[in-house]
């Protein structure tokens, strides 16, 4: 199995990398565009501002490359939120992937902004990557959310309902972060590395 | 189609570990440190337990000026699979890039904040306000809250003169992700967090908000989540010793009726 961890910026991505190694994956982190077309697994993350993320995807020529693949591809935390058109955060657009806007998480009485912390999800539709995952908890860390339509296989709460895990065809993401939720973030990790997804 | 009741963010239960040349050492403010044990042995051990986050605090770099030493930053996140802080000795964009580039998810400053708050903006630009904690040692002084600076030694500690609820509203208009909240004169007495003071900074903060100082009994852990609100518990001495096991505390607590992530 290859998998290509795609460079786009951002100081802490080595976690992603360790997690990967830890179940004997053997990651290449890269912005070289045949390296992620040829990877059988193809993995964005991003941590940082939607606006920076997408202008290094831009100077590394990766939009188009990104968007045309057509292996599983996860993206974590910022990386999920690029599948989609737009975010507030910035007014950026983004890989337009997925339709929609992520929106900012509004502090209210007794709702801290960022959502940081350990928080469960509850899926919404029939998948094999996330059927395993249903009820655990995950650990989240943002301050913008991704709005519940179709492409929504789990959500989570804070302040109101958002996308936890999505899918648009061969495009998956994570809202939180996989490589920092002990067992059930390597569940995840695993089937997608593992599982035949259909 | 889920069974799963609706959660809601729980409460983070995190041990606090005094990091000085790769060792775990007890007594960050007492002059005789005494080795706890290894590193990576300790913090795999409260993975496994449950914890919800580690902080890490380089104790050997802080006061001496030097910065952190990377390399057991990046030991701990190969090994651990679970969020972790690294605190002390962070005096710049370039320290924070190492320590973050090594794995760790936040870093935590609290001296160099004080010394010059625009490190906060520079930080908060350079990796976004999720990564920066602030760590903010406090006494309460007759009718007011002020903070003290250089806690690291005895010896070296400073009063800037800073009201401690000026300086949080200060930290979130720079665009500070988290607050540690170090009540110094619960710190190390095992007879409780300082709910007041803890409450008082809950009120203004909009951010999460960690506790710390003072934990002795599974009852103060409960009362600082109901009374005080904070989002997260920091404790040292009862994790280490055993006094309080994580599982135990979860348990307590869960019964408690506050939300807590199952071990």
């Amino acid at each position: 199995m290859t998998v290509a961890v795609v460079n786009s910026g951002g100081a802490n991505i080595s976690s992603v990398l360790h997690a990967l190694r830890r179940l004997g994956a053997e990651p290449a982190f890269t912005d070289d565009a045949s390296v992620i077309r040829d990877a059988e697994r193809v993995i964005l993350p991003g941590v940082g501002a939607a606006g920076r993320a997408m202008q290094v995807l831009n100077q590394h020529g990766l939009v188009e490359v990104i968007r045309k693949l057509q292996q599983p591809v996860l993206g974590i935390c910022l990386g999920m939120q690029l599948l989609f058109e737009s975010s507030e955060e910035d007014n950026a657009r983004m890989l337009g992937l997925i339709p929609g806007r992520l929106t900012r998480l509004h502090e209210e009485a007794g709702l801290r902004v960022p959502h940081m912390g350990w928080n469960a999800i509850s899926n919404r539709k029939q998948d094999s990557l996330a059927d395993p995952l249903d009820g655990k908890w995950f650990y989240f860390v943002h301050s913008y959310a991704a709005p519940i339509g179709d492409w929504t296989l789990s959500t989570s709460h804070h302040g109101r309902p958002f996308s936890a895990i999505v899918r648009w065809n061969n495009f998956y993401g994570a809202q939180f972060h996989p490589e920092r939720s002990a067992k059930a973030g390597a569940e995840l990790l695993r089937g997608f590395l593992e599982t035949p997804l259909t | 189609m889920s069974s799963a009741t609706e959660h809601k963010l729980a409460r983070r239960i995190i041990p606090c570990l005094d990091v000085r040349e790769g060792q775990v050492v007890k007594g960050v403010r007492f002059r005789n440190h005494r080795v706890m044990g290894d590193i990576i042995e300790l913090a795999a051990r409260y993975r496994d337990e449950g914890a919800d986050e580690l902080v890490f605090y380089d104790i050997t770099a802080s006061p001496e000026g030097r910065s952190v030493d990377v390399d057991w930053v990046r030991r701990v996140s190969e090994t651990i699979d679970i969020p972790f802080c690294v605190a002390g000795g962070i005096r710049s964009v370039d320290n924070a890039a190492k320590v973050l580039g090594q794995g760790a998810d936040k870093i935590s400053i609290n001296t160099p904040a004080l010394e010059n708050p625009g490190l906060i903006d520079e930080l908060v630009k350079a990796f976004g306000s999720q990564c920066v904690v602030i760590g903010v040692d406090s006494i309460a002084d007759g009718e007011a809250y002020t903070v003290r600076s250089h806690t690291g030694t005895p010896d070296a500690m400073k009063t800037p003169g800073r009201e401690t609820l000026d300086w949080l509203r200060e930290v979130v208009d720079r665009g500070a992700g988290e607050v540690v909240l170090n009540c110094m004169s619960a710190d190390g007495t095992r007879a409780g967090y300082d709910i007041e003071q803890l409450g008082a900074a809950r009120r203004l903060l909009p951010i999460p908000l960690v506790a710390s100082g003072g934990a002795g009994a599974v009852e103060h852990f409960i009362a600082v989540f109901d009374e005080a609100d904070v989002d997260a518990a920091l404790a040292a001495t009862v994790f280490h010793s055993g006094q309080i096991p994580i599982p135990e505390l979860k348990q307590s607590l869960a019964a408690a009726g506050i939300e807590v992530r199952p071990c």
